[in-house]
C-alpha cells in the first residue's frame, strides 16, 4: 500500500506498473469463441470502463480475469507479475476481486463475520475482537457500517462496500464491479461513486463494466470497448462522444435521433379520450399514498421513482400482484378486483415484471412454454393444450418480436439476457392486453435490445392501447407521453413530453420540477 | 417511428442456436433412459431363473407395483409442483383403517369392532374422502399456515401413523367389506384390475400434465413459482389441488392394498416412502420442482420392482432390499446429476 499513495496520474516516466494487464486472451466454450484475442490494460489508480452488448465476451474476460475459468491463450498478469496458477483461490483473492451485480454476502451473519469469513485464525472465534478488527477495517477504507449489523438489513450499496472493503483486506488492488448500479438508487449511486472515487485517490483500480453508458462517463477516465469476443477500441473517455461509443458497440452508425424519436407525437394525443386504466385513490400502506391515475388509449405513462418511492408497488398493484389497502383499479371503466393477477389479466392487463430470473420466466422450460404461459386457456379446447397450437403461437411470438432462438423448444434459459427479456414481453402480450405494465423492462439488455424492448412498448400504444412503464432509467421513460415522478410514495412532479433529464433526474430526487439547484450535488 | 421500431438482426446470434439443440434431444430422450435399465433387467432375471419369465412372476410383480405406483403417481405430481409430501406413506395406512372404524359395526362376531355410522358400501367413497381430507390438510397447512413442508409433512407421516394404530388398536384387521376386496382382488382380461387401474390412472395423469393447461401449470409453478404467479396461474389453489390429489391416490392405494391382501395391516405402507422416493427420482422427476414426467416415474416404479424381483430370484434373501433401495437412490441421484449437468443442493 505504501506505493499507492504516491499518486494516480498515468503520465509520469515512473509509472507503477498496471494492475492489471492481459494479452492475446482466448477462451472457448465448446464451439462457441468466448474470447478473441483480446486484451485490456488497466493502470493502478485508474477507474477502467468495460462495454460491450451482451455477448461481447465481458463476462468470459471476468471470469479470466477472477481466475475461475484459465484462457485457453494469452496471458493475464497483475502489476506485472504473472498471474497466479489456476487453483490457488487465495491468491487470486489477493491480487483481484470481482463485486458482483448480485450481493454476495452471507445476509444471516454479521458484517464482521461476512469480512472475515473463512479466516477467522486458529483457535476459537473471539466475537468482540472480531468485531474490533472487522471495525479498523471499515473505518481504514471510511465505510460507515456498524460491524455487528446483520449483512441482510444493509442497503444494497453498503452491502457492496463491505464486499469491497473485504477485497481489499485481501491486497486486492484491482476490483471488478459488475454492473454494481443495477440495484441501486440514483442516491446510492452517488455514494457508490463518491468512495469508490476515494479509492482510487488511494491506488485502488477499477474495472467498471455496465450497460448504463451515462456512469461510465461519470466515473471512468478511459474505456474499452469489446463487440462480439474481439476488443475493438480503448480511449480515454474525455475523448469519445455518446455516439461514437454506441457505435462501437453495435459496430454500425449509431442512431443518433433515436431518443428524441421516441417522444411521441403530442397531437395524437391530445384529443381527450375515455382513458383505458383508471386508478382511483389506490394507496397502498407502507408504499405510497392515495394516487389517481389515468391513462389514455394510445398513450404511454411513465411512472419514474428511485427505489423506495412506491413506483413499483403501484405498479404491481395495478396488475394485482399486491392488494391496495384502498381505492380501486378500472380497466375500461370496470373495476378489477384487487389483489388477483388473474382478474387483472382477464380484464385486459399485461405485466412485464421487475426481474425476470424471479417473476418473468420459467428458466428451465422451452421459449414456447414460457411464451404461452398467461394465455393456456387459449390454446385448445376444453382446458387442454395443443403442443401444435402452442408452437405455432411461440412461433408468431419469435418472428413478431425477433426473438433470437433456434425454435420454439429451446429453453429459456440458453437465451440472451435481451432476448429472455422479450420472451417476457411476449407472455405479457401474448393476451393482447388493453394496458401494458412494464416494470424496468430494459433492466440488464445491451442498448439494442434495449431499443427493439422499448419499440415494442411503444407499439402497444401505437396500436391504439395503452401502457404504463414503470422505471427509473430515463431511457424508458423518454418512451412516455407522460411521466409521473414519485418520491416516498407521493405524486411530487408530472412532465408532459418535453421534460429534461435534469428536471425528472431531481424530481425523482424529492426536488420538484424546476428546482434544479443542487439535484446533482 | 417506423424506423426505429424495426428490429435489427443481431450479429451474436449463430453462437446461440449451436450448442442447445444436442440438449434438448438428450432431455427428449431422458424420459425413456429407464426402458434399455428395464430391458437389461429383464434379460439378467432370465438369465438368473427360469422362473422369472413366467407370466405369475411378472403379473407378481406388476400387482405389487400398482400401490406403490399409485403414491408414485401423487408424488411425483407434488414434486413436479415444487412441493414435497412425504406423509402419503401413512395415508395409505390410515385411510382404510378410519374408512373401517366407520362401517364396522360396534358389536358382533368380527375381531374388530367399529362405531357402525355408515353403511358398507359407503367404505370405499369414505375411504378416499379421508385421503382427500388429509391431503387437503397438508395443503392447508403449507399454503395458508407458511410451514415448511417438509417438516410438516414429516409429523404428519408419524402423526397419522399413530392415528392408525390408535384406531386400530395396533391390530391388523382382516375382515373387510367385499367392495374393498373386489378391486384387489378381480382379474380383467387376465391381469389383476388392479394394474388397469394404475395404467389408466398414470395414462390420464401423463394426458392431464401434457395437454391440460392446469396440468402444465405444474411445472411453470415448479419451475418458478413467482413468474407463474405472475403469469396469472392461480398458483395456490392448483398446488392445494395437486396435494389434495395426492391424499386422495394414497387412499386408493390403501384400497388395492387391502383388497389385495385381504386384510388392513398395521404396518401397511410402513417405509415406503423411501422406495416412492427412489422411484421418482431414478424416473426423472426433478426434487427442486418443475422437472420429470409421469411416464418417466412409472418407468422408475418398475424398474425398482424389477430389481427387487430379480435379486429375490436370484437368492438375496429379502432382508437386503432395504439396502438395495438405499444404493439405487444414490446411484440414481448421482447418475442424474451428471447427465444433467445441473447441481441438485
Amino acid at each position: 500500500m505504501t506505493d499507492s499513495t504516491k499518486g494516480t496520474l498515468g503520465t509520469t516516466d515512473d509509472d507503477p506498473p498496471p494492475a492489471v494487464r492481459a494479452e492475446g486472451v482466448v477462451k472457448r466454450f465448446g464451439p462457441t469463441l468466448a474470447l478473441d484475442r483480446v486484451g485490456i490494460s488497466v493502470a493502478a489508480g485508474d477507474s477502467h470502463a468495460l462495454v460491450g452488448r451482451n455477448g461481447a465476451g465481458k463476462s468470459t474476460l471476468v471470469s479470466v480475469l477472477t481466475g475461475l475459468h484459465t484462457p485457453d491463450a494469452g496471458q493475464v498478469f497483475f502489476q506485472d507479475e504473472p498471474a497466479p496458477s489456476g487453483g490457488d483461490t487465495a491468491a487470486w483473492q489477493s491480487k483481484v476481486a470481482c463485486v458482483y451485480q448480485k450481493s454476495m454476502v452471507v445476509p444471516d451473519l454479521s458484517v464482521a463475520e461476512n469480512l472475515f469469513l473463512g479466516r477467522f485464525g486458529p483457535g476459537r472465534i473471539r466475537w468482540s475482537q472480531l468485531r474490533a478488527r472487522a471495525g479498523d477495517l471499515l473505518a481504514e477504507y471510511g465505510v460507515d457500517v456498524d460491524p455487528a449489523a446483520r449483512a441482510g438489513d444493509l442497503t444494497v450499496e453498503q452491502g457492496q462496500f463491505v464486499e469491497i472493503a473485504r477485497a481489499l483486506s485481501f491486497g486486492a488492488r484491482f476490483i471488478i464491479l459488475d454492473e454494481p448500479t443495477a440495484q441501486l438508487d440514483a442516491a446510492g449511486i452517488e455514494r457508490l461513486f463518491t468512495k469508490l472515487r476515494e479509492l482510487q485517490a488511494q491506488g485502488v483500480a477499477f474495472l467498471f463494466i455496465s450497460h448504463h453508458l451515462q456512469e461510465v462517463y461519470d466515473l471512468c477516465s478511459t474505456v474499452t470497448v469489446y463487440r462480439d469476443a474481439r476488443h475493438v477500441l480503448t480511449a480515454p473517455v474525455a475523448d469519445l462522444g455518446k455516439a461514437e461509443l454506441v457505435a462501437a458497440m453495435t459496430g454500425e452508425e449509431a442512431p443518433a435521433p433515436t431518443a428524441s424519436a421516441w417522444h411521441a407525437g403530442s397531437a395524437a394525443s391530445a384529443e381527450p379520450a375515455e382513458p383505458v386504466l383508471r386508478a382511483e385513490a389506490l394507496a397502498l400502506d407502507g408504499a405510497y399514498e392515495p394516487i389517481d391515475l389515468a391513462v389514455c388509449p394510445g398513450e404511454v405513462v411513465g411512472l419514474a421513482g428511485a427505489t423506495a418511492s412506491g413506483n413499483t408497488a403501484l405498479g404491481e398493484t395495478l396488475v394485482g400482484l399486491r392488494r391496495a389497502t384502498s381505492g380501486r383499479t378500472l380497466v375500461g371503466g370496470r373495476p378489477v378486483r384487487p389483489g388477483s393477477v388473474p382478474h387483472a389479466l382477464g380484464a385486459g392487463i399485461g405485466y412485464v415484471p421487475e426481474d425476470r430470473h424471479r417473476q418473468g420466466l420459467v428458466l428451465g422450460r422451452s421459449v414456447a412454454e414460457n411464451a404461452t404461459l398467461s394465455v393456456t386457456d387459449q390454446l385448445g379446447p376444453y382446458g387442454t393444450v395443443l403442443p401444435s397450437r402452442t408452437r405455432a403461437f411461440a412461433q408468431r411470438m419469435i418472428s413478431s418480436l425477433d426473438i433470437k432462438t433456434s425454435g420454439p423448444a429451446q429453453p429459456v434459459a440458453d437465451l440472451s439476457g435481451g432476448n429472455q427479456q422479450k420472451v417476457v414481453i411476449a407472455r405479457a402480450l401474448a393476451r393482447e392486453p388493453r394496458v401494458l405494465v412494464a416494470i424496468r423492462p430494459t433492466a440488464g439488455v445491451d442498448v439494442k435490445s434495449k431499443d427493439s424492448l422499448l419499440s415494442v412498448v411503444r407499439g402497444v400504444a401505437d396500436r391504439g392501447d395503452a401502457a404504463v412503464i414503470v422505471s427509473d432509467e430515463l431511457d424508458d421513460l423518454r418512451v412516455c407521453d407522460r411521466v409521473i415522478a414519485l418520491f416516498h410514495g407521493r405524486v411530487i412532479a408530472e412532465f408532459g413530453s418535453g421534460w429534461t433529464d435534469r428536471d425528472l433526474v431531481s424530481a425523482m430526487e424529492g426536488l420538484p420540477a424546476g428546482g434544479g439547484k443542487g439535484a446533482e450535488e | 417511428m417506423s424506423e426505429t421500431s424495426q428490429l435489427t438482426v443481431d450479429a451474436g446470434a449463430p453462437a446461440g442456436p449451436g450448442r442447445p439443440v444436442p440438449r434438448i434431444r438428450l432431455s427428449r430422450y431422458r424420459d425413456l433412459s429407464l426402458l434399455p435399465v428395464i430391458l437389461v433387467l429383464g434379460v439378467i432375471g432370465f438369465i438368473v431363473s427360469p422362473a422369472f419369465l413366467t407370466s405369475d412372476n411378472l403379473i407378481g410383480v406388476l400387482q405389487q407395483t400398482s400401490e406403490l405406483s399409485l403414491l408414485v403417481l401423487g408424488e411425483a405430481m407434488i414434486l413436479i409442483c415444487g412441493r414435497m409430501d412425504l406423509s402419503l406413506e401413512s395415508t395409505i395406512g390410515v385411510a382404510p383403517v378410519i374408512a373401517m372404524w366407520l362401517v364396522m359395526p360396534s358389536s358382533g362376531p368380527a375381531t374388530y369392532h367399529g362405531i357402525g355410522l355408515l353403511p358398507g358400501w359407503m367404505s370405499i367413497p369414505a375411504c378416499l374422502v379421508v385421503g382427500l381430507l388429509i391431503g387437503g390438510f397438508n395443503g392447508f397447512m403449507i399454503l395458508k399456515l407458511r410451514v415448511n413442508g417438509f417438516i410438516v409433512t414429516l409429523g404428519m407421516l408419524t402423526m397419522l401413523r399413530g392415528l392408525q394404530d390408535g384406531i386400530s388398536q395396533g391390530k391388523s384387521i382382516v375382515e373387510v367389506p367385499g367392495s374393498f376386496s373386489y378391486l384387489g382382488k378381480a382379474s380383467w382380461l387376465g391381469a389383476p384390475a388392479a394394474v388397469w387401474i394404475c395404467l389408466v390412472l398414470f395414462a390420464a395423469g401423463g394426458l392431464a400434465l401434457g395437454y391440460l393447461r392446469h396440468g402444465r401449470a405444474l411445472y411453470a409453478i415448479g419451475g418458478n413459482t413467482e413468474a407463474a404467479r405472475a403469469a396469472g396461474i392461480r398458483v395456490d389453489r392448483i398446488t392445494w389441488i395437486v396435494l389434495a390429489l395426492g391424499g386422495l391416490l394414497a387412499a386408493f392405494a390403501g384400497v388395492l392394498y387391502v383388497g389385495h391382501y385381504g386384510a388392513v395391516s398395521s404396518t401397511q405402507g410402513d417405509g415406503w416412502i423411501f422406495q416412492v422416493f427412489a422411484a421418482t427420482v431414478i424416473g426423472g422427476v426433478s426434487l427442486n420442482g418443475g422437472r420429470g414426467t409421469l411416464f418417466g416415474a412409472l418407468t422408475g416404479v418398475i424398474a425398482l420392482q424389477l430389481v427387487v424381483n430379480v435379486t429375490t430370484l436370484g437368492g438375496v434373501p429379502p432382508l437386503w432390499d432395504k439396502f438395495l433401495y438405499g444404493a439405487i437412490i444414490i446411484v440414481a441421484l448421482i447418475i442424474s446429476r451428471f447427465a444433467s449437468g445441473e447441481k441438485q443442493d
